[in-house]
C-alpha cells in the first residue's frame, strides 16, 4: 500500500503525544495481562482437576473431620479402584506473607491417586519410613532453597505446637497446571501426635479422595458412596474433584467477579486514551484530508490512513504492553506465592489482549473516520483549524 | 469548436438548518480552451463558491455545468473523484502541502492513484519539479520551503497529471509582493507554453491583470464581459 509511507509518518508528527499515547496503551495493556493471569491462576486449579477422581467430605461442612474407619468402606464400593485421605495441616512458615498449601496425607496411597505428582521411588520409601519426612514441589524448593534433609519449622495453628519436618526429598510437576508449590506430610505421623495431645481428635480424616474406574458412572458411584453414611452422625457429600475445586472458588468469586469487570474496565480506558489522541489528529488534518480527496483520494483511501495509525498505535502500546507483562507477573509472582506455579501468562490471556488491541485500534479510528468522512471538501478546505 | 466549460443558469443556495443563504443566482459562463480567466468581487460575492463548482468539489443548487464532455453537476461522489483527478489541478491559498511529506513525495501523490510505475511517477515529478524551478529541493519538507516555494510545489502537485484544467484560489494571497510575481510568471508560462487552461480566484487586481480574461463577480451576479489585452 503506497500510504503506508504516510501513516508512518502521522503516527509520529506528535512524537510526546503518540508515545504517551503508546505508554498509556502499554501500562493498561501490562495492567490488563496481570489481572487476567491472576484470574486465570485461581481458576487453574478447576482446569488441571481430574475427571476421575471423587471427593468425599463431611455433608454439613468440610471443617467436619470424617471418621477414619470410612476408609474401608469406601474402598468397597463397585467402581472405587482406590482411596485415600488427607487432612489441611495449616499453620505458618516463618510469617503470614510466606504462604503455601501445606496437607497431611496417607503415605501409602496418596502418590497413587495423585500421579501428576512425580516422585521417586526413593523418596517415597523414605517418607513412607521416616514418620516426621515430607516431601515439596519443586516450586516451592526453589523459592525457599528447600534441599533433602533440610527441616522445616512451621508454627501449628490447626494443630498447635512447633512442627518439624524434614526434606525426603522433591516431587515435580507432571503439567504446567500441576501445583508445584505444595507440601506433603505424614498424615500417620500427625495423628500419632494427635492421638498424644488431643485425643478426641484422633482419627479424624479431612476428606476422602477416590481414585474410580476410567468412564465409570461418577455420580452413581457418589451417591453409593453417600448412601452408606446416611443417617450417621457424620454424613458425606460426594462430588467430583471439580465440583469441589469450583466450590472454593465460588468463596473467591466475588473478587474474581471484580477483576473480571476492572480488566474490561481497562479496556474502555485503552479506547479513550487511543480516541482522544486520533480525535485531535483527525481534527487537526482536517484541511488536509479534504485537500487528499479533492486531489482525487477515495474514502476508502482516507479510511484505511486513519484505521492503519489506529491501529499502529495501539498494536504498538499493546506489543509493549504484552512485553512489560511478563516481567511484572514474575516479580507479583514472588509476593503471591499462594498462588503458585499457576501464576505464568497464558495463551489465552495474550490472545485476550491483543484481540482487546485489535478492537480498541479500530473502536478509535470509527469517529475520526465518521467526521472525515461528513466533512465537505469544500467545508473541510475552509476549515481553519 | 465549442467551449471547454460550460456554466448554464447555475445557482447556488446554502442550507444551515432552517436558513437559506444564496449566494450564486443564474450564472452562465464560458471559459475557451488555452484561455486563463481571472474572478475577482467582493469578499462574499461566491468566487470561491463558484470555483469549487467548476472544480468538481461542490455541486451547485441549480443548473448545469459541463467541463469537457463531461456534466460534472450530476456525477456520484466516487465518480467525482475520479474524475478530478485525472482533469483538475488544484492550487489553493495556503499551499496546503502535506507536512509529513517531501516535496517530492508531495507532488507525487496525485500519481499514486494512476497506474504508473514507481519510475515513471519519479520522471513525472522530476519534470513537474523541474518546470516550477525547485528541482534542487526534492527531499525538503515544506517547513524547510519559503511560502513561494511552497506554492511552487503545489503548482508543481497540480501540473504533474496533465489535468484539463488547473483551479486556483488566491494562489498569491499569502505572498509577499516579490513572491507573488514569481508565481503570476510561473502561471503565464503554464498558460502559454504549455496550453493548460486556468480559472483563478483573486482579489487583486494586479494579479488579475496577469490573466487573458477579467470577470467581475458582485452579489452573486455575473458583471458583463470585460476582455483585456496585455
Ligand atoms: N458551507 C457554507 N454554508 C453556508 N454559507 C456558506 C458556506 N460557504 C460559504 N458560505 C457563504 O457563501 C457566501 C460566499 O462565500 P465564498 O467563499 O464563495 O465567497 P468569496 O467570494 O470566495 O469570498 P472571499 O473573497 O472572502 O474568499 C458567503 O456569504 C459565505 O458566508
Ligand atoms: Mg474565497
Amino acid at each position: 500500500m503506497k500510504l503506508l509511507k504516510m501513516i508512518f509518518r502521522n503516527v509520529f508528527r506528535h512524537k510526546l503525544r503518540t508515545v504517551l499515547t503508546i505508554l498509556g496503551i502499554a501500562v493498561a495493556v501490562m495492567a490488563f495481562g496481570l489481572l487476567r493471569t491472576v484470574v486465570g491462576a485461581w481458576g487453574s486449579g478447576v482446569a488441571a482437576s481430574s475427571a476421575d477422581r471423587l471427593v468425599t467430605r463431611d455433608a454439613v461442612t468440610i471443617i467436619n473431620p470424617l471418621p477414619l474407619s470410612y476408609y474401608n468402606q469406601i474402598k468397597q464400593v463397585s467402581g472405587v479402584r482406590e482411596v485415600t485421605y488427607m487432612n489441611w495441616f495449616g499453620g505458618t512458615y516463618i510469617d503470614q506473607s510466606h504462604f503455601f498449601a501445606r496437607y497431611a496425607v496417607d503415605p501409602g496411597t496418596f502418590f497413587s491417586v495423585y500421579p501428576e505428582y512425580l516422585v521417586g521411588s526413593k523418596t517415597l520409601a523414605a517418607f513412607r519410613n521416616q514418620p516426621n519426612d515430607c516431601i515439596v514441589g519443586s516450586a516451592l524448593a526453589q523459592r525457599y532453597n528447600f534441599k533433602v534433609g533440610d527441616v522445616i519449622t512451621i508454627d501449628g495453628d490447626i494443630y498447635p505446637g512447633t512442627w518439624e519436618f524434614q526434606v525426603a526429598g522433591i516431587y515435580k510437576p507432571k503439567f504446567k497446571s500441576t501445583d508445584a508449590m505444595a507440601m506433603f506430610l505424614n498424615w500417620n505421623y500427625l495423628n500419632e501426635k494427635v492421638k498424644q495431645d488431643f485425643p478426641g481428635r484422633a482419627d479424624g480424616v479431612g476428606w476422602y479422595v477416590e481414585q474410580i474406574d476410567a468412564g465409570a458412572n461418577s455420580g452413581d458411584i457418589g451417591r453409593r458412596i453417600d448412601a452408606l453414611f446416611a443417617n450417621s452422625p457424620a454424613e458425606t457429600k460426594t462430588e467430583s474433584e471439580r465440583q469441589f475445586q469450583q466450590g472454593f472458588l465460588a468463596s473467591a468469586g466475588a473478587i474474581i467477579s471484580a477483576m473480571n469487570y476492572v480488566s474490561f474496565v481497562i479496556v474502555g480506558i485503552i479506547m479513550l486514551v487511543l480516541a482522544n489522541t486520533m480525535i485531535m489528529s483527525a481534527r487537526e488534518r482536517t484541511r488536509e484530508y479534504a485537500v487528499l480527496k479533492a486531489i482525487g483520494f477515495s474514502g476508502r483511501h482516507l479510511i484505511e490512513m486513519i484505521l492503519g495509525e489506529s491501529l499502529l498505535v495501539s498494536l504498538l502500546g499493546g506489543a509493549l504492553g504484552i512485553f512489560l507483562t511478563y516481567p511484572v507477573v514474575e516479580s507479583f509472582a514472588s509476593f503471591a506465592s499462594f498462588l503458585g506455579a499457576d501464576l505464568f501468562v497464558q495463551s489465552a490471556t495474550l490472545l485476550t489482549a491483543f484481540a482487546a488491541v485489535v478492537f480498541v485500534g479500530i473502536a478509535a479510528a470509527l469517529f475520526p473516520i465518521q467526521r472525515t468522512m461528513n466533512t465537505k471538501i469544500a467545508d473541510g478546505i475552509r476549515f481553519a483549524g | 469548436m465549442s467551449a471547454l466549460i460550460e456554466i448554464r443558469d447555475v445557482s447556488k443556495v446554502y442550507r444551515r438548518d432552517s436558513i437559506e443563504t444564496p449566494v450564486l443566482s443564474g450564472i452562465n459562463l464560458n471559459v475557451e480552451h488555452g484561455e486563463f480567466l481571472a474572478l475577482m468581487g467582493p469578499s462574499g460575492s461566491g468566487k470561491t463558491t463558484l470555483l469549487n463548482m467548476i472544480a468538481g468539489i461542490d455541486k451547485p443548487t441549480s443548473g448545469q455545468i459541463r467541463v469537457g464532455d463531461t456534466d460534472i453537476a450530476r456525477m456520484s461522489e466516487s465518480a467525482l473523484a475520479k474524475w478530478r483527478a485525472s482533469n483538475v489541478g488544484f492550487v489553493f491559498q495556503f499551499y496546503n502541502l502535506i507536512p509529513v511529506l517531501t516535496a517530492f513525495e508531495n507532488v507525487e501523490l496525485p500519481l499514486l492513484l494512476t497506474k504508473l510505475s514507481k519510475s515513471e511517477r519519479k520522471k513525472h515529478v522530476e519534470t513537474a519539479l523541474t518546470i516550477v524551478g525547485l528541482s534542487d529541493r526534492l527531499n525538503y519538507y515544506p517547513k524547510q520551503l519559503s511560502g513561494g516555494q511552497e506554492q511552487r510545489v503545489a503548482i508543481a502537485r497540480a501540473i504533474v497529471t496533465d489535468p484539463l484544467i488547473l483551479i486556483a484560489d488566491e494562489p498569491t494571497g499569502d505572498l509577499d509582493k516579490t513572491s507573488a510575481q514569481e508565481i503570476m510568471t510561473l502561471m503565464q508560462r503554464l498558460n502559454s507554453e504549455f496550453k493548460k487552461t486556468i480559472v483563478m480566484v483573486t482579489h487583486d487586481s494586479h494579479t488579475a491583470s496577469k490573466a487573458s480574461v477579467l470577470r467581475h463577480l458582485e452579489k452573486g451576479d455575473l458583471l458583463p464581459e470585460d476582455v483585456q489585452t496585455n
